[in-house]
């Protein structure tokens, strides 16, 4: 049997940002990475983890989990 | 005869200013819309946009890069004078759409969507099977939909049943700047539809446009004729006379055109200086 896995405070999460890794702190919200980025909201960004929108009114509170996929958009110039 | 009537021209007078344009109950006086594509800078984006006298501008959604430039768009157009419409370009099918859609509702707070699906990048031609199927759903989801097509009159007739807001059917190929090599079904489209007919996509010059509002379509949405000319702003304000003129024809009724090649007088055919002519 394997060892039970104790979780301890400071375990970094990985997520995904766009097909990229990023190694996170535990316990960061999704508005602690979109500022890490230099991302907030007023800049025509949207995010979706899995495929699902998290709306801007859940970034500071949305907690990211080892293992999301993160898909971050703006607005850009097109027709 | 020419007319005295104060009743005919007052109506005549009323028709120099065309009438205004209605899409899910927001109103438009301008039926240019425009793409904010292909600019060579923001600055000149937002000049060409104001000479066009546009209310509605796409803009369409990218991955950000994480560790690269941020695109700064919204800094160059003004939310109190143009409505925003987010496009679906990049999506392959009708899923990544609904997800297109929902990403553009939060981030720029609107249900409008400019429902675009066109996976294959030589031609960009919309896929219509993936269109009607997001249209439905997108609507169930209560967005205002307006789908880019093909001119394709049954398509547009069941994207109208599906609820979408208007349609946008194709003048030719996006970017081509042909102008209206699908007249004759936009036709039909035009003649059967119960909602605003939008042209989009081909439209090269603003004779174009207004050959498409004579026609009866609703509004034009052009993008690459304006950002890509040697001078965007004067063609801004180009298109911006083109859309009015081909309105204001429409509304005025075209006048009857000769089934064949003879010419019919417009000045009277006496003889002038002789009675008899020799």
């Amino acid at each position: 049997m394997p060892a039970p896995q104790i979780l301890s405070t400071g375990t970094p999460v990985t997520v995904t940002v766009n097909d990229k890794p990023h190694t996170l702190a535990e316990a960061t919200t999704l508005a602690q990475l979109l500022a890490s980025i230099g991302l907030s909201a007023g800049q025509g960004v949207a995010v979706a983890i899995d495929h699902a929108v998290v709306p801007r009114s859940a970034w500071s509170t949305h907690l990211l989990a080892d293992g999301d996929q993160v898909l971050v958009i703006q607005a850009t110039q097109g027709g | 005869m020419m007319s005295d009537s104060p009743e005919f021209n007052q109506r005549s007078l009323s028709k120099m200013n065309a009438s205004t344009l209605v899409i899910a109950g927001t109103e438009f006086s301008s039926r240019l819309f425009l793409g904010t594509g292909k600019y060579s800078s923001g600055a000149v984006m937002a000049q060409s946009l104001e000479a066009s006298g546009t209310q509605l501008v796409t803009v369409a959604l990218r991955r950000v890069h994480t560790d690269g430039a941020r695109d700064d768009i919204l800094a160059h157009l003004d939310r109190n004078r143009y409505k925003l419409l987010p496009n679906t370009s990049g999506v392959r099918d009708a899923k990544e759409a609904v997800l297109a859609a929902e990403l553009a509702r939060d981030a720029l707070e609107t249900n409008w969507v400019k429902l675009e699906i066109h996976p294959d990048p030589k031609y960009l031609m919309p896929d219509p099977i993936e269109t009607l199927k997001a249209a439905r759903d997108l609507v169930q989801r209560g967005f205002v939909v307006l789908p880019y097509v093909h001119a394709d009159p049954v398509l547009c007739k069941q994207l109208e049943e599906a609820g979408c807001a208007a349609v946008m059917p194709l003048g030719a190929p996006i970017g081509s700047n042909r102008g209206l090599e699908s007249r004759a079904f936009l036709e039909i489209i035009i003649a059967q539809s119960k909602v605003p007919v939008i042209i989009d996509a081909g439209l090269g010059a603003p004779s174009h446009a207004a050959a498409a509002l004579e026609l009866g379509a609703h509004a034009v949405l052009v993008n690459t004729a304006i950002a890509s000319a040697p001078d965007p702003i004067a063609m801004g304000h180009a298109f911006k006379l083109g859309v009015q003129a081909g309105r204001i024809a429409y509304e005025s009724g075209l006048a009857g055109r000769s089934t064949n090649s003879l010419a019919q007088a417009t000045s009277p055919l006496t003889a002038f200086l002789s009675e008899s002519q020799s």
